[in-house]
């Protein structure tokens, strides 16, 4: 435990009736106020900073499972592997199937094989990173296990969030799945090629939903299969790799936090 | 269902805090966690005994406070109540706002018996 966690200089008005209740004779209360998922955090920032010490972006990739993750990167690697020297890590309960795809795509790929557990962790991540050679490497994927709750818990290290919405899920899927969306740093409605056999998906509805969770991240549709609307994407990650260097060359870093401001603003409100 | 994952941190670090403190076991553990955590109070309540068997925190009472959704809008400055999916201005209606209260997961206090207190009495 750090100094700061038993000297009191966390506490506030508001949660100090917390931290100073009076004990019986015995027995003794320790004031804590750490995030639950602390060691998760220290995990993901030691990966972080692992990362920007070689100058990567790491990109998160997250949705419902079969919503075209795999997709997107196989054809994202496609048109990208000669700009950029591209990796990435593959999350599945079970099977090598993902990270052979990538692999046939000509860049390296480490499977994370998890057994049953929903997410991927700050741990794992880490541990696989100790099988794969990143030199040369410019973008780092990690393609979490396809679910709309667990994986939106725990961070990683990366740098950026990207939540896909496929068309043949409902529009409403941010609005049932608040935490997942509001986390997005930007949403992506793929297999737009379907949309006009559905006519109960309304993107533009998904994007208000997205917006109701005081989420400005970009809405971009798109078709992998049909190289429809990629070009949007390639260019958010070229920017997203510019701005990676530039806090590189600063000094600085990015964690996808939720309103980092609104963070702050919870210690005068605990 | 990452909520044993979430259950099996919060063991880890009351048995941390307990060795650091020379304490015996946990009595009491008090978290504050609201519904955009992305953890659901009932499912880490029934969570905490499967992790904590057999650990120093096996006999302490889980308390969990649950924090509401409490927005503060950047476009007119109102603080109102908010639900976990319409994070929207209770006041103008704009959706530019920022959480201030809902997405906590925090581990706020942890009451040990002492091990030094047993021996004296």
């Amino acid at each position: 435990m750090k100094v700061c966690d038993t000297c009191g200089c966390n506490l506030t008005p508001g949660n100090r009736k917390f931290a100073y209740k009076p004990v019986e004779p015995g027995a003794t209360t320790v004031s804590v106020l750490q995030n639950l998922l602390k060691k998760n955090d220290d995990q993901a920032a030691h990966n972080r900073a692992h990362f920007d010490a070689r100058g990567i972006l790491a990109v998160n990739l997250m949705s419902s499972p079969g919503s075209g993750k795999t997709a997107l990167l196989e054809a994202t690697i496609r048109a990208l592997k000669s700009e950029f020297g591209i990796a990435v890590i593959e999350g599945d309960l079970e099977t090598e199937n993902d990270a052979e795809r990538i692999r046939a795509q000509g860049v390296p790929a480490h499977q994370i094989v998890t057994g049953t557990a929903c997410h991927l962790d700050a741990h794992l991540v880490h541990d696989a990173l100790h099988h794969m050679n990143l030199d040369g490497i410019d973008i780092l994927f990690i393609e979490n296990v396809g679910n709309l709750v667990c994986p939106a818990s725990f961070d990683l290290g990366q740098h950026a969030n990207v939540t896909l919405l496929s068309v043949t899920e409902g529009d409403d899927k941010p609005a049932k799945y608040p935490v997942m969306f509001r986390a997005a740093d930007v949403v992506l409605i793929t297999k737009t090629d379907l949309l006009p056999y559905l006519d109960d998906f309304d993107p533009v509805r998904s994007e208000m939903h997205v917006r109701h969770l005081a989420n400005s991240a970009p809405v971009m549709r798109l078709s992998a299969r049909k190289d429809a609307g990629m070009e949007a994407w390639f260019d958010w990650l070229r920017q997203q790799l510019a701005a990676q260097r530039a806090r590189v060359n600063s000094g600085t870093t990015r964690r996808p936090a939720i309103q980092a401001e609104g963070a702050r603003m919870h210690s005068s409100n605990i | 269902m990452h909520e044993l994952s979430i259950a099996q941190a919060l063991v880890e670090q009351v048995a941390r805090i307990a060795g650091e403190q020379h304490a015996e076991y946990a009595t009491h553990i008090r978290i504050r966690i609201g519904p955009l955590s992305g953890v659901e109070a009932e499912l880490l309540a029934s969570a905490f005994p499967l992790a904590a068997a057999g650990s120093l925190a096996e006999h302490a009472r889980l308390d969990i406070l649950q924090a509401p959704v409490r927005v503060r809008c950047q476009t007119c400055g109102a603080e109102s109540d908010a639900t976990a999916n319409r994070l929207l201005c209770g006041a103008c209606g704009d959706w530019h706002t920022q959480v201030i209260s809902g997405d906590e997961l925090i581990l706020e206090s942890v009451e040990l018996e002492m091990r030094e207190a047993n021996e004296s009495v």
